[in-house]
């Protein structure tokens, strides 16, 4: 396999990664936001001391992935930094904001009106972040990004406001709450609480199932180039049947309150979404224009790349496994129990 | 751009220093069971988390601006210099990692262990800084790849990060981050401890603070040294901007002060000591030093600012020097912690002066680059983003930097003045955490 590929995939994996860790915690941001009932207080304390010991390693993957793109497909990234600067610079924005007010929470005052001003610019700020997320992969899998020569075609605006990107957007924010709900099912030893984030992940998960079909139909009109990886391949149909079986599994194990498991499926159809994108796609990093070999660096430069992974890869991993034992030891999950 | 560099600067070298003072205090404690260690250690932790969350979310703006506002100077330059980056990718996520044990696992992990990660915290705090500051140094002098009709040929990361600027910018900013963020500390404390004066909280905090301050502060000058005579070598031009250099000659003078006039090509109100730049930057009084005039005006940097910005830098360095070297006679002659009112009056008024230099030191390689983004290889207006309406972030991300700078500045204030007291070594009982 081509040194870019590796590449490609480790691209891959930290974005399942922070998918499944950072999307958890912006999920986490968005019931905040939604917290009601008498328990509303509870649920947010709950959210708090979930996400409050791991939000900064979990955040960590996305810098990887920035880091990664510039370093190993350095034109590729000018031209997503240029032609999507508008929805990537609301993305910061989003997640500067979340991040200080979380932690200004967590240190301010304890009286009610601070902790409620911090809350809500922390959720706010918790839906804007996945929502932007979306819409960038959007305008990516739409082929909307295109540079010629340095210069943007389409404008800063038109590449990424359109139905396709704003769907993927919606999208996005439907599965980070998803997982956020389910994962808290586990997070809580009371079972009232419990059963709040169940309803929770129950609607959030038929929400997305809408959401998916939405945007699987745009992608017909606007994202040809994903839909027809996603559907004249010859491992289309059977990865969609797995999606389905994997989220209709997910959905019933919450019914029947199988939460360990419903974590599980959870986990594997968020994991599945995001490779499938990736799949339909490939070879493009950013088509029409990059393929993820024409975009590379010179070859040294991947091979060195790809040895700082491995050998930070061999640092990283007892460390992450070292913070997830202590604080619950929930391997792989975005958030853990206080 | 240079806004956000300079406002995640002060945060970046709070992530190196803060731990450092945090697992200092801790050792105490577990050493010697001292209540206000303790006390101090987890109060330092607090004021580290929540200057590294915000340092931890600029430094996320930061990675991205870097293609949002210069993709050509990325398509270029990120496969040459990026390795540092994705190094530094690893240490970053180690010290949010450790961090967090920390942070949250106080009662959760033994206190050896918990104390490790907090060293754990410090080194690769370290590390992520000394990262960095290879991938500026080698924006000062660019190694490790040929041009060739305008593209980079026979690129190699490893050589890029072994260039020539890093181990002298390595050496001083890290020095400079335990400097800044030592006298900081020592200038919070002296003054509560002007207020009460019998308080062990601030008194061990001082203590800490002053030792860590005081060391870097004598290592400091020599490392500037070195610095100045790698600039010399290698980027003649900065140094003539730094000095206020504007013709070519043997046996320069060092300039202290002075306002540099561009148009007269002259430096004017300066203290001149006869042969100090030759000596200075290349050992020898007769050595001949490039002016200014060695190149075009239009390849010069702000000369003024550049110039200003360097004596305030090493203005501030020196007078930190020598209050630490005073402290150091104080408490030599005290056998114990230099507590005499004037002195701690001193040390309040220094509190800033490191985060001066360090604002100013930054100016002098940033600006004194000018105008390329790689030295001698690709202009700073060459590499700007395309982007209409620049000045809408820039606004929107200078006025929120602002608005955090002052939320931080509120609690760590509050948690400054919710200092315990903590008046005899505690006897059995542990005092009130607040």
């Amino acid at each position: 396999m081509p040194l870019e590929y590796w590449i490609a995939g480790a691209v891959m994996v930290s974005l399942t990664l922070y998918a499944l860790g950072a999307g958890a915690d912006f999920g986490g941001g968005v019931w905040d936001l939604l917290s009601s009932g008498p328990r509303a207080r509870a649920q947010r304390d709950l959210i708090a001391h979930a996400i409050g010991p791991i939000w900064e390693a979990n955040h960590v993957w996305l810098i990887l992935v920035v880091v990664l793109l510039f370093v190993c497909f350095p034109v590729a990234w000018a031209a997503l930094s240029t032609a999507l600067h508008v929805p990537l610079s609301l993305m910061l924005l989003g997640i500067v904001l979340r991040g200080s007010a979380f932690t200004f929470r967590s240190y301010d005052d304890a009286s009610d009106a601070v902790q409620r001003r911090w809350g809500r610019v922390f959720a706010m700020a918790s839906v804007l972040t996945p929502v932007m997320l979306g819409v960038c992969v959007g305008a990516v899998a739409a082929g909307r990004v295109r540079v010629s020569d340095g210069r943007v075609l389409g404008g800063f605006v038109r590449p990424w406001l359109a139905p396709f990107p704003l769907a993927v957007g919606a999208l996005a924010l439907a599965l980070f709450a998803f997982l956020a709900a389910v994962y808290l099912t586990l997070e809580s030893e009371d079972d009232a609480l419990r059963e709040d984030f169940r309803g929770r992940a129950l609607a959030a998960g038929a929400l997305l199932g809408i959401f998916a079909l939405g945007a699987l139909a745009l992608a017909r009109e606007e994202a040809p180039r994903v839909w027809m990886g996603l559907s004249a391949q010859p491992w289309s149909l059977p990865l969609h049947a797995f999606i389905a079986t994997v989220a209709m599994g997910a959905l019933a194990s919450l019914w029947w309150r199988r939460y360990p498991l419903a974590r599980v499926l959870a986990i594997l159809q968020v994991a599945l979404v995001v490779w499938g994108w990736g799949l339909g796609q490939f070879p493009y990093l950013v088509p029409p224009d990059f393929t993820f070999r024409a975009a590379a660096a010179p070859p040294a430069v991947l091979r060195a790349v790809l040895g700082v992974l491995v050998a930070g890869g061999v640092v990283l991993a007892p460390s992450l496994w070292a913070l997830y034992r202590v604080f619950g030891g929930q391997r792989g999950s975005g958030l853990s129990s206080h | 751009m240079a806004i956000s560099l300079g406002f995640h600067i002060v945060f970046a070298v709070v992530g190196i220093a803060m731990p450092v003072l945090m697992v200092i205090a801790e050792d105490r404690w577990i050493r010697r069971k001292d209540e206000a260690s303790l006390l101090l250690a987890r109060r330092w932790a607090q004021g580290t988390a929540i200057l590294f969350a915000v340092g931890a979310v600029s430094g996320t703006v930061l990675s991205f601006e870097l293609g949002l506002l210069w993709p050509s100077f990325m398509a270029f330059a990120g496969p040459i210099f990026g390795m540092p980056f994705s190094l530094e990718g690893f240490a970053f996520f180690l010290e949010a990692i450790f961090l967090g044990i920390y942070l949250y696992g106080w009662e959760r992990v033994p206190p050896r262990a918990h104390w490790a990660a907090g060293v754990l915290v410090a080194l690769s705090g370290v590390l992520s800084g000394v990262f960095v500051v290879i991938a500026n140094g080698w924006m000062n002098t660019p190694t490790g790849f040929r041009m060739e009709g305008g593209r980079a040929v026979d690129v190699d990361p490893w050589i890029a990060m072994r260039n020539p600027a890093a181990p002298t910018e390595i050496v001083h900013m890290t020095i400079a981050a335990y400097l800044s963020v030592g006298f900081a500390v020592a200038g919070i404390h002296a003054w509560r401890l002007l207020a009460e004066p019998d308080n062990l909280f601030h008194r061990r905090a001082l203590g800490f603070a002053l030792w860590m301050a005081g060391v870097a502060a004598v290592l400091q000058p020599i490392s500037g040294d070195f610095s100045a005579r790698q600039v010399a070598e290698h980027q003649p031009v900065k140094l003539a901007a730094m000095e206020g250099q504007f013709r070519t000659e043997r046996g320069a003078p060092l300039r202290l002060g002075g306002w540099p006039d561009e148009e007269a090509e002259t430096t004017r109100y300066a203290l001149e000591i006869p042969y100090g730049l030759s000596l200075l930057a290349f050992h020898d009084p007769r050595a001949v030093v490039p002016g200014l005039d060695a190149v075009s005006r239009a390849d010069r940097p702000p000369v003024h600012v550049v110039h200003v910005a360097f004596q305030v830098m090493a203005g501030c360095g020196s007078a930190l020097m020598a209050v630490a070297l005073l402290g150091g006679l104080l408490a030599w002659r005290r056998r114990g912690l230099p507590d005499q009112r004037w002195y701690l009056r001193m040390l309040v008024a220094c509190g800033p002066l490191g985060f001066v230099a360090l604002e100013a030191g930054w100016a002098v390689t940033e600006v004194g680059r000018q105008p390329w983004i790689v030295h001698g290889v690709l202009r700073t207006a060459d590499a700007v983003t395309p982007m209409p309406g620049l000045v809408v972030p820039l606004v929107t991300f200078t006025a929120i930097y602002l608005f955090l700078g002052f939320v931080v500045l509120f609690l760590l204030r509050r948690q400054v003045f919710k200092s315990p007291r903590v008046v005899a070594p505690a006897q059995g009982r542990r005092p009130a955490e607040a």
